[in-house]
């Protein structure tokens, strides 16, 4: 069993966790993910680790409610304990294995939508860690779903907000904060990574071809054991199978196949529609219904 | 002593029933049909069936100990060379091992063998009869990566020597293949899998779940840190292959590993399980070993008319005749000598067919089966909603990539030595599918137990 030491509601659909987990605290790098499993019948859920703490030997994590799981997930109180938690799984991020030359002759920008900025946090954090400041663009749909700013300004050279709605920061989505950055401030970056959704990505990777910043993208397709056992996971990159839980999750944004890995995600809509319903309403729906078998 | 030609017939489910449930198929024996049987055996002075049995139980003294009633006799002659005993007899190719060389077999059926092995594990678990002791503790520690059938063998043999033995799995439950690639009704998870584990634990060994070496831990950090004198790979080969042909990262094609884990280990056919399972109308299942038909049975239980699509014919089959036997009385449909070379997808990229090609056998390869060779221009078009690749698997490359000096062949698999599993690492030893790549249960345990007895000898420097 693995202890939960504190729960944090950010905002909306969206928690912070931290968990004791020794295993995983003493190895992670950025980039990484782990899997987390409630209850002996539950589903194992990848999660990218958001931060962690070698000493307390915890990890954090944030979370989206969106489906069965992580609305489960969403009622645990600090003390309460997670059946699984195992990792960590996927590779660092590039960076970890590039020299410190190397990188502070770079100029990256983050891009981060939505629950994103979790994932981008720690790679961020790390940067600043090794004396390299780097840029992040911040994405939400609206200022009450916009989390994890404070953190971020607290590492990065610059953070620019933006929301599709424009009650905070720049209205707008993030695409167009880096067009503006490049082509009227004159910004030059030489890489760039893209965390959040996958249509998000997926546009964020068409603006950086134009403007010719190669990209770095974290792929989260449905996984099963995240340990490459059995393809669940698989994309293609360049014209290529990829299982994303061992060669990923993270991969060249440029050469991502986003349209097959959005239909992929899709595969188990009625289900995970139908364990919400269950979920939030009794057994008196989803089991009963003879019209959605 | 039973002079019949042919073997005490076994309970079995009826097909039309099992068909529709996830209970074990075979029922096995009872107490008085096991000693009829067990009457059968000759006793022979020279036993063939012990050499075609992979970890030579004496199966003459433990078919003798039926027939005087003393079942936890035979169990005790069965634990001095098994540890899995209650799988074995549920799932080993008794047909080409045992079975295959037992004299009785000559004229007319070999004795069951695996049927008797059962019943006395069986017995055994349903008495609380443990056979096995712990030694004297020795104060060394060995770490065993993987808690496969290799992997519970070698830590109860180590444990029997008096060694500390911490087991490393990275799934949530132990058990290997056994828990999350074969289904319940050849296997019971609870009732037999599980118990089975047990009794390897009540020998002192420690299961640490949730680990995956080469992340969470690597070998390097058993050795250099974590205090452990020998570590035992016993990894499996889990990697799955697909066939790269158009159409295969459409919805509704999973490999067999998928399909399986997720309906047995996750247990996505019980209503109050989380982890969803989607099955098709008309399933096609292409290749023909234990995990086809392990994988075509499953989604007939789940209710879909199942198609298996092999591209030899029904001589070549791997899986065990058993199995295809079960699998046709249940219903499944063999499409033999042909082979897949499309998947069509519909406008919401599911799978909606498959172009198939029919094949013919050609002159013998190199393994000395005859080769399939294609038709020209015979193909046609198979609809279905659904695809299960089951085509092998190979060693995860993990391990490999984050062992400095541990080599591998061109197949990814572990290079170890037969008789004691020594790998090119000091102190590093390796059996199972990792090093075979996808095998047997019962091999898989003969080099867990090979490289219990290797890892002795290095340990006290008699190699
Ligand atoms: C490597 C990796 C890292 C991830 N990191 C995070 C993270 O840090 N924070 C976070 O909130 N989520 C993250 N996810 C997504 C998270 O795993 C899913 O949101 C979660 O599994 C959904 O579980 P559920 O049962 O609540 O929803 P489900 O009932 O399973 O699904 C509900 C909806 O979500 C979609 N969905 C299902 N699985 C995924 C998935 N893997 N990714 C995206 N959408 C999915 C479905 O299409 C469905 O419409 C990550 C996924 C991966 C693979
Ligand atoms: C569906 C199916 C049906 C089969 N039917 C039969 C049959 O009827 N008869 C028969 O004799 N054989 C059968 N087999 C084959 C048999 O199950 C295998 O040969 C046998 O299980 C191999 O044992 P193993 O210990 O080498 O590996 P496995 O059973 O594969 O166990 C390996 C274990 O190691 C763990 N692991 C892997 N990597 C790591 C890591 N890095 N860190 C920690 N843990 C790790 C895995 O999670 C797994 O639990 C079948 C196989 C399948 C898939
Ligand atoms: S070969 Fe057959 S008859 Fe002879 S001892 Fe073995 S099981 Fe008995
Ligand atoms: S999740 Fe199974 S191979 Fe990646």
């Amino acid at each position: 069993m693995y202890e939960i030491t504190k729960v944090e509601h950010l905002v909306d659909k969206d928690w912070l966790m931290v968990v004791k987990a020794p295993f995983v605290a003493k190895k992670c790098e950025p980039g990484q993910f782990l899997i987390v499993k409630l209850g002996e019948l539950g589903e194992r859920i990848p999660l990218t680790i958001a931060d962690y703490d070698r000493e307390e030997e915890t990890i954090t994590i944030v979370f989206q409610v969106v489906g069965a799981s992580t609305e489960k997930m969403s009622k645990l109180k600090a003390g309460d304990c997670f059946t699984d938690v195992v990792g960590p799984l996927g590779k660092p991020s590039e960076m970890i294995d590039t020299p410190i030359d190397e990188l502070k002759k770079q100029s990256i920008i983050f891009i981060a939508g939505g629950v994103g900025a979790a994932p981008v946090y720690p790679q961020v954090k790390w940067l600043h860690a090794h004396g390299i400041e780097a840029d992040v663009i911040l994405g939400a749909r609206s200022k009450d779903l916009l989390i994890m700013e404070d953190d971020l300004r607290k590492v990065a050279a610059n953070v620019y907000v933006c929301t599709d709605d424009g009650s905070y920061g720049d209205k707008g989505v993030v695409t167009d904060i880096l067009k503006k950055l490049v082509n009227e401030q004159g910004k030059k970056y030489t890489q760039c990574i893209a965390i959040g959704p996958v249509i998000m990505m997926k546009f964020a990777c068409l603006t950086t071809k134009d403007l010719g910043i190669p990209t770095i993208v974290s792929m989260n397709p449905i996984m099963i054991d995240g340990t490459g056992m059995c393809g669940a996971c698989r994309l293609v990159v360049g014209d290529q199978v990829k299982f994303a839980c061992v060669d990923g999750p993270e991969f060249d944004g440029h050469l991502v196949d986003f349209d097959l890995a959005m239909k992929r995600q899709r595969q188990y809509k009625d289900e995970e529609g139908r364990a919400m319903l269950a979920l939030q309403e009794g057994a008196t729906h989803s089991g009963g219904c003879e019209a959605d078998k | 002593m039973n002079n019949s030609m042919t073997r005490v017939p076994v309970r079995e489910q009826d097909a039309k029933v099992r068909a529709t449930n996830f209970d074990e198929v075979c029922l096995g024996y009872n107490d008085e049909e096991a000693v009829l049987e067990a009457e059968r055996c000759l006793n022979c002075k020279n036993p063939l069936c012990m050499k075609g049995c992979p970890v030579s139980i004496h199966i003459p003294d433990f078919i003798t100990k039926i027939k005087e009633k003393d079942i936890a006799g035979a169990a005790d002659v069965i634990a001095l060379s098994s540890a899995l005993p209650a799988v074995c007899g549920r799932v080993c190719p008794q047909e080409t091992q045992c079975e295959g060389k037992c004299v009785r077999g000559i004229k007319g059926e070999a004795v069951s063998i695996g049927k008797l092995e059962r019943y006395v594990a069986d017995w055994a678990r349903e008495h609380d009869y443990v056979a096995a002791k712990a030694g004297e503790p020795n104060g060394k520690k060995v770490a065993v990566i993987g808690s496969g059938p290799s992997g519970l063998t070698c830590a109860g043999d180590l444990a029997k020597l008096g060694y500390d033995v911490t087991i490393f799995e990275a799934f949530h439950q132990p058990g290997g293949v056994l828990v999350y690639g074969i289904p319940e009704f050849r296997l019971p998870k609870d009732r037999v899998v599980r118990p089975e584990i047990e009794n390897v634990k009540k020998l002192g060994v420690k299961i640490d779940t949730n680990v995956i070496v080469g992340r969470s831990l690597t070998i390097d950090d058993l050795l250099n840190d974590e205090g452990f004198d020998a570590v035992f790979v016993g990894s499996g080969a889990g990697l799955p292959r697909f066939m790269n042909i158009p159409g295969e990262s459409a919805n509704g094609v999973y490999s067999a590993n998928e399909f399986l884990t997720r309906n047995n280990l996750m247990k996505a056919f019980r209503e109050d399980a989380d982890t969803p399972i989607k099955v098709g109308k008309k399933v096609v299942v292409v290749g023909g070993g234990n995990v086809a038909m392990d994988a075509a049975r499953t989604a007939l239980r789940l209710g879909a008319e199942v198609h298996v699509v092999y591209r030899r014919s029904e001589e070549e089959l791997p899986a065990r005749v058993e199995e295809v036997h079960h699998a046709k009385e249940e219903g499944i449909i063999f499409d033999l000598l042909q082979n897949p070379v499309e998947i069509y997808v519909d406008e919401n990229d599911w799978v909606k067919g498959m172009k198939i090609q029919r094949m013919k056998l050609g002159e013998p390869d190199a393994s000395g089966r005859r080769r399939p060779e294609e038709i020209p221009g015979d193909v046609y078009d198979l609809d279905c909603d659904m695809v299960i690749m089951s085509l092998g698997t190979s060693p995860n490359p993990l391990i490999k990539q984050t062992t400095e000096g541990l080599d591998t062949n061109k197949h990814g698999c572990i290079i170890a030595k037969e008789e004691n599993g020594q790998t090119s690492k000091t102190a590093v030893f390796a059996g199972g599918d990792a090093v075979t790549g996808a095998a047997t249960v019962i091999l898989a345990m003969g080099a867990g137990k090979a490289a219990a007895k290797g890892i002795d000898d290095f340990l006290n420097g008699r190699a």
